[in-house]
């Protein structure tokens, strides 16, 4: 069996003239979080849509669960679609559904699941997500936007899926509702077997749950290695964001949580 | 892809034996979820699950099992699972743990209820709805007048932009819609006044219908639905990313912003629309009268003099530029009324251009009245 769910080969990305990545190489392994981080504008969320296919690559080869998937059929595509999750950054709920409507889509769409076992499993997955039950009645509008996220990780979740995809899940949430957050998503992972694929600028997240964490500049993956790579590593961006003054804040926790997340 | 499947046997010692075994995933909850439910067990008789040969389990095969063995145990008998490796334990405590019904929809009142209750809310929003209009109606005259005062707070470059969005881009559908409409009366009149020997009185009606009602009527219409749902579009998907509020924290007014540039547009452009709608439907009205009547365009011009006054000309000139006001203020507020839903921006749109045209035609009637009042 592959032990990389995620193998990226090559891959140039470009807009016009403007190009984003060129000969980007990644591999995430089965089971792994991993956290990619990078400057502004280096490319972070275009590489998490290209992988996930709304982007077409200029060249190179993107191979999920080992389909290569330049070259699936529309079958194997939607094989592959039903076996990972993505969470966008705003939640990107549908507006005009319920919460646990929102969480229901995917089960119906493409399971034809009957309605009393979609409610009995959207109702499991709220409280996965650590929502309260009055929250599946409620529409997108209504809700926080730290409320939108779970909402957001409950349907990208609905599916059971192997693989999950997190736009910057921490931005905009308070320092408790990052850290539960955090929290959860490495719970998830110990006990559903996850495999997390996570950008974001969020240093507690990168030390509390990031098992490898991928640099993106100079348009590829500059440097992917644990957080100990990162700290050691002599590049002078490296440096900045790992050593400057946020950076010292952050304390390392992951030790914690695990410890947390297995009992 | 692999089943899941679930047999039942006897087991010893007079227990029900609940054999799980294959993928007990999302792909395959359907079914056994069917299965687990026409399966009732026996009073008293305790029931074992045994997961032995279960080999793969998510959270919603372990939802399945984890509910068969809570309902069991509700009826007052024994239920255990058997055959758990650590991490299927660890799976079925998450599920217990997060066992907890959840909301699915707002609470919905009974049928006939909710009929009532619609129609409540429908007359309650149509009341709030004038009211609101008519607030918007103030807000938006003294905005105009304060830049009457201030004349540089203008917007004059989204002002070119909307007339020429709503204006200039209009031509080719007002000046068709026209053109064919001339032709069609022309000829549904002849066809009527031939049988009185009458058809040179064809251009009486088509000048008269033309002018005062039918061009300006159905460009008001025509603008409605093309630049009033625009605008309600366009508000409305702002008010929904918080553009509108973000224009409100930067000191901007959106009634200045947003609002004014598209009236005043609509007002200066309705006008000059109208005027190139009753061209096009004299034209059309010509040329059906040349090639059906005989009607030369000479006679047909000669007639048109003697037919119509100018005032027939400027009632419907005078028209436009309330109309254009009626359609800008009905889209922008809708578009203004919009909550942060992608739904209701298709509401609101729908019911600007539904709103729009109803009001055109209401304020064309009062004028009807009002011309007739004073004899023009
Ligand atoms: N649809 C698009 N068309 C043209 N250029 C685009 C498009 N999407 C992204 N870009 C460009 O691609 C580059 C990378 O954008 P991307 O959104 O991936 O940045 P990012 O690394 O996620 O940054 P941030 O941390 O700010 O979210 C930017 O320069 C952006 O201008
Ligand atoms: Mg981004």
């Amino acid at each position: 069996m592959e032990d990389a769910i995620i193998r990226v080969q090559g891959l140039r990305t470009q807009f016009g003239d403007q190009v984003i990545h060129d000969n980007l190489d990644l591999e995430v392994r089965r089971g792994e979080i991993l956290g990619i981080v990078g400057g502004s504008g280096t490319g972070k969320s275009v590489l998490l849509r290209t992988i996930i296919g709304l982007n077409r690559p200029a060249a190179g080869r993107i191979e999920v669960f080992g389909q290569d998937l330049g070259q699936a059929t529309p079958e194997e595509r939607l094989a592959v679609e039903q076996r990972w999750g993505v969470l966008f950054q705003d939640g990107a709920l549908f507006s005009s559904l319920t919460v646990a409507q929102n969480i229901e889509v995917p089960m119906k769409e493409h399971l034809g699941m009957p309605a009393r076992l979609r409610d009995e499993i959207a109702a499991l997955k709220i409280a996965m997500v650590g929502l309260p039950p009055e929250a599946g009645s409620k529409y997108p509008s209504e809700l926080s936007g730290g409320m939108r996220k779970r909402a957001g990780l409950a349907r990208s979740l609905a599916l059971d899926p192997d693989l999950i995809f997190l736009d910057e899940p921490t931005a905009g949430l308070d320092p408790i509702g990052a850290a539960n957050f955090d929290q959860l998503i490495r719970r998830l992972q110990v006990n559903l077997g996850l495999t997390v694929f996570m950008v974001t600028h969020d240093l507690d997240s990168l030390h509390a749950i990031c098992d490898r964490i991928a640099v993106l500049a100079e348009k590829r993956v500059m440097v992917i290695g644990t957080m100990a790579d990162m700290l050691r590593h002599e590049h002078p961006w490296l440096q900045e964001y790992f050593h400057g003054p946020r950076a010292r804040a952050a304390q390392p926790q992951k030790e914690e949580l695990l410890e947390e997340a297995s009992t | 892809m692999a089943e899941g499947w679930l047999k039942s046997a006897a087991g010893e010692g007079g227990t029900m034996l609940l054999q799980a075994g294959g993928h007990w995933d999302a792909r395959n909850v359907t079914r056994l979820d069917l299965q687990l439910r026409d399966l009732t067990p026996t009073d008293d008789m305790p029931v074992v699950l045994d997961l032995g040969a279960v080999e793969r389990l998510d959270t919603a095969g372990a939802w399945l099992l984890y509910r068969t063995l809570k309902t069991c145990r509700a009826g007052g008998g024994r239920a255990d699972f058997a055959g758990l490796t650590p991490a299927y334990q660890t799976m079925l405590e998450q599920v217990a743990a997060n066992d907890q019904p959840a909301e699915i929809e707002p609470p919905h009142p009974a049928a006939l209820l909710a009929v009532l209750e619609r129609l409540g809310r429908g007359a309650v929003d149509v009341g709030e709805e004038a009211k609101q209009q008519v607030a918007f109606l103030g807000l938006l005259l003294v905005c105009l007048a304060g830049s009457l005062r201030h004349p540089s707070r203008l917007r004059l470059v989204p002002l070119v932009y909307h007339m020429e969005k709503v204006g200039f881009n209009a031509l080719p559908i007002v000046g068709l819609i026209s053109f064919l409409i001339g032709v069609v009366l022309a000829y549904q009149g002849a066809t009527q006044l031939q049988r009185f020997g009458a058809e040179i009185f064809v251009v009486n009606l088509i000048a008269v219908s033309v002018l005062r009602e039918i061009a300006i009527l159905l460009t008001a219409i025509v603008v409605a639905g093309r630049s009033g749902s625009a605008f309600t579009a366009e508000i409305g998907s702002m008010v929904v990313n918080e553009e509108v509020d973000a224009m409100r924290t930067l000191g901007l007014d959106p009634m200045e912003v947003l609002v004014l540039p598209r009236v005043l547009a609509l007002v200066i452009t309705l006008p000059l629309l109208a005027f190139f709608a009753d061209m096009l439907g004299l034209f059309g009205g010509m040329l059906m009268c040349w090639l059906a009547l005989d009607i030369s365009p000479g006679l047909y011009l000669e007639r048109l003099q003697d037919a119509v006054s100018l005032w027939s000309f400027w009632v419907g000139i005078i028209k436009a530029p309330f109309f254009a006001f009626l359609i800008a203020m009905v889209g922008c507020l809708e578009g203004l009324r919009v909550t942060r839903s992608a739904e209701s921006v298709g509401q609101q749109t729908t019911r600007s251009v539904v709103t729009g045209i109803f009001l055109v035609i209401v304020v064309d009637a009062m004028f009807s009245i009002f011309f007739a009042a004073v004899g023009v």
